[in-house]
């Protein structure tokens, strides 16, 4: 996915002069073909993201729509203020961006953990939570945010996820992408990088082998109301995330459904179990354990 | 309009508005009318009927709950209607307790200490690339140097250069509880950000003569941001607000309104 994303980044980016990428000394072996290609619009904040963040929000109130990049929570959780105040109160086009989401640093271990971070983005206002499932999903998204300027968290996986889309997807806010129809009315719901875990379950479990596979890479707080029309379309909408339950996408659409009871019904997840934070183990173990019962 | 003639008239408003509001931070309000009455009458590019002109020199309050002494400021200047200056934290007013970038004028708002130095370096740092030649001024408060974003602030723009920055420093001495040097001492000021690569000089923050010739005059040394100790007085102006920590938070009576504009009209303009 990072690739995906920096690959798409660079191409953007030379047709739009506004485009600007600041890293917070991290991106080693990924953001170099941007930093190469244009070197003043690419700047490596040091190991200092309340800095970081505020300066984004500086350039952006300048015409710049600035990327900021950095790992799991150092760009999320660590300037959580400067990101509601800065950028997501003045509505400026700052796409946060972290890599690592949910679990997939592993062994690295609870720092390096987003696994909470939806729950952050999610109480914000004006901000659009871009979460691809896939690296095609990677580049709707950045075509989508830089079309649509505006406070914005890209959330992606790290590296070698499994690509499912044949094209670039045209994707918008609150819609689902439907990967796969199924052959009943079930459906998988998934948002980043656990449509993975979706197709594989589909492939594997019997239970879910009629499920069709839903992504929805682009949602937020402005967009719970378009939830239950998508819910109504089906019988059963099974979520898989990579986050915790509390404050995650499953209690987002659960939200969205409140006044409609018989839609919460419809409704069953697959979260991240709170016991992950205090185990060492690689990803795929981590996953396994976190969205266990599935 | 004379920088001295806008500090009285933005201190009587600022009182007036405190004082209906019943609202706090006068005495941090008072501390930077000096400042400002300098910066915006003799110092930065400016025009009360293009609040947006594209070339103006930016100016951020960090400090953003002494927001009454700017929103005085823009109104004597014409940028907001001096009227509306009675709205102050009223509901739905725009003038909102802490700076608001609702409010014609005002670049960012702020409440939260510690983020308008790393906005301004933004500002600064996009007007470098953007080949723009107008400056970014940031007003902090002494206290505020205790959030760690300063630092990392003031860290990256000695780095990048940014002599198109310009930071004052409100120095009165005292914060919320008590003085700035028994909460947390910030001392000595002037050594530490000399020392992480700024230009750094100190003058009375109340002296117009002084503020302006040091103002005027960006960038002090070409390749390095400037940092102006402003030294300051906390509710300068009335007398038995000066230096009193109380004043942070105590909005005046009835009387002490009455008395505290008796005051200021003895002062010449």
């Amino acid at each position: 996915m990072r690739n995906a994303f920096i690959d798409e980044l660079v191409v953007l980016a030379r047709s739009n002069p506004q485009i600007a990428l600041i890293v917070g000394d991290l991106g080693w072996s990924v953001v170099e073909p941007f930093a190469d290609e244009f070197p003043d619009r690419f700047l490596n904040a040091g190991v200092a993201e309340q800095n970081m963040t505020s300066m984004a929000a500086g350039m952006a109130s300048e015409g710049y729509h600035v990327f900021t990049y950095s790992i799991a929570n150092f760009p999320t959780f660590r300037c959580a203020e400067q990101i509601r105040n800065d950028v997501d109160y003045h509505k400026l086009p700052v796409t946060v961006v972290a890599v690592g989401g949910g679990v997939a640093y592993g062994n690295l271990g609870y720092s390096h953990h987003a696994v909470q971070d939806y729950a952050l983005m999610r109480s914000l206002p004006n901000m659009l939570i871009a979460s691809p499932g896939d690296p095609m999903e990677v580049r709707a998204c950045l075509r989508y945010l830089v079309s649509n300027p505006q406070p914005s968290y890209l959330r992606l996986g790290k590296a070698g996820e499994p690509q499912y889309h044949n094209e670039v997807p045209v994707i918008s806010p609150g819609e689902w992408v439907i990967l796969d129809k199924g052959q009943s009315s079930n459906t998988f719901l998934t948002t980043g990088a656990t449509l993975q875990l979706a197709m594989e379950a589909k492939q594997k479990l019997r239970d879910y082998c009629d499920h069709g596979v839903a992504s929805l890479p682009l949602w937020g707080m402005r967009y719970k109301s378009m939830i239950s029309e998508m819910v109504g379309g089906f019988e059963r909408v099974h979520i898989l995330e990579d986050h915790f339950q509390d404050g995650g996408f499953g209690s987002w659409v659960v939200e969205g459904l409140m006044s409609q009871p018989e839609l919460v019904q419809r409704i069953s997840a697959n979260h991240l179990s709170r016991d992950v934070y205090d185990i060492v183990a690689k990803s795929d173990t981590l996953w396994k354990r976190g969205l266990s019962n599935l | 309009m004379t920088s001295k003639y806008l500090s009285k008239n933005a201190r009587i408003s600022t009182l007036k508005m405190v004082h209906k509001a019943k609202a706090s931070h006068v005495a941090s309000a008072l501390s930077i009318i000096d400042i400002l009455a300098v910066l915006y009458s003799e110092v930065m590019n400016i025009d009360p009927d293009e609040p947006f002109l594209v070339d103006r020199d930016r100016f951020i309050l960090s400090k953003g709950h002494a927001c009454a002494g700017v929103y005085a400021v823009l109104a004597e200047l014409g940028f907001i209607q001096k009227e509306s200056l009675t709205t102050y934290g009223e509901d739905f007013s725009i003038l909102m307790n802490h700076i608001s970038h609702k409010v014609p004028g005002v670049e960012f708002s702020t409440g939260s200490l510690g983020h308008g130095l790393p906005f301004g370096v933004g500002k600064a740092l996009a007007a470098t690339r953007l080949q723009k030649s107008w400056l970014t001024f940031v007003l902090l408060s002494d206290g505020e140097l205790q959030e760690g974003s300063n630092w990392e602030a003031l860290m990256f723009a000695a780095h990048h250069k940014l002599d198109n920055l310009v930071v004052i420093v409100d120095n009165n001495n005292l914060q919320s509880l008590t003085t700035v040097e028994e909460t947390v001492n910030i001392q000595s000021l002037k050594e530490k950000v000399l020392a992480f690569g700024w230009e750094v000089r100190d003058v009375d923050g109340h002296n117009h003569e002084q503020v302006k010739a040091n103002l005027s005059q960006i960038p002090w040394q070409t390749d390095k941001p400037s940092l102006l100790i402003a030294n300051t007085i906390k509710g300068k102006g009335v007398s038995f607000m000066e230096n009193r920590v109380e004043w942070h938070y105590r909005s005046p009576t009835d009387e002490q309104l009455k008395l505290a504009l008796w005051e200021l009209e003895q002062k010449d303009a």
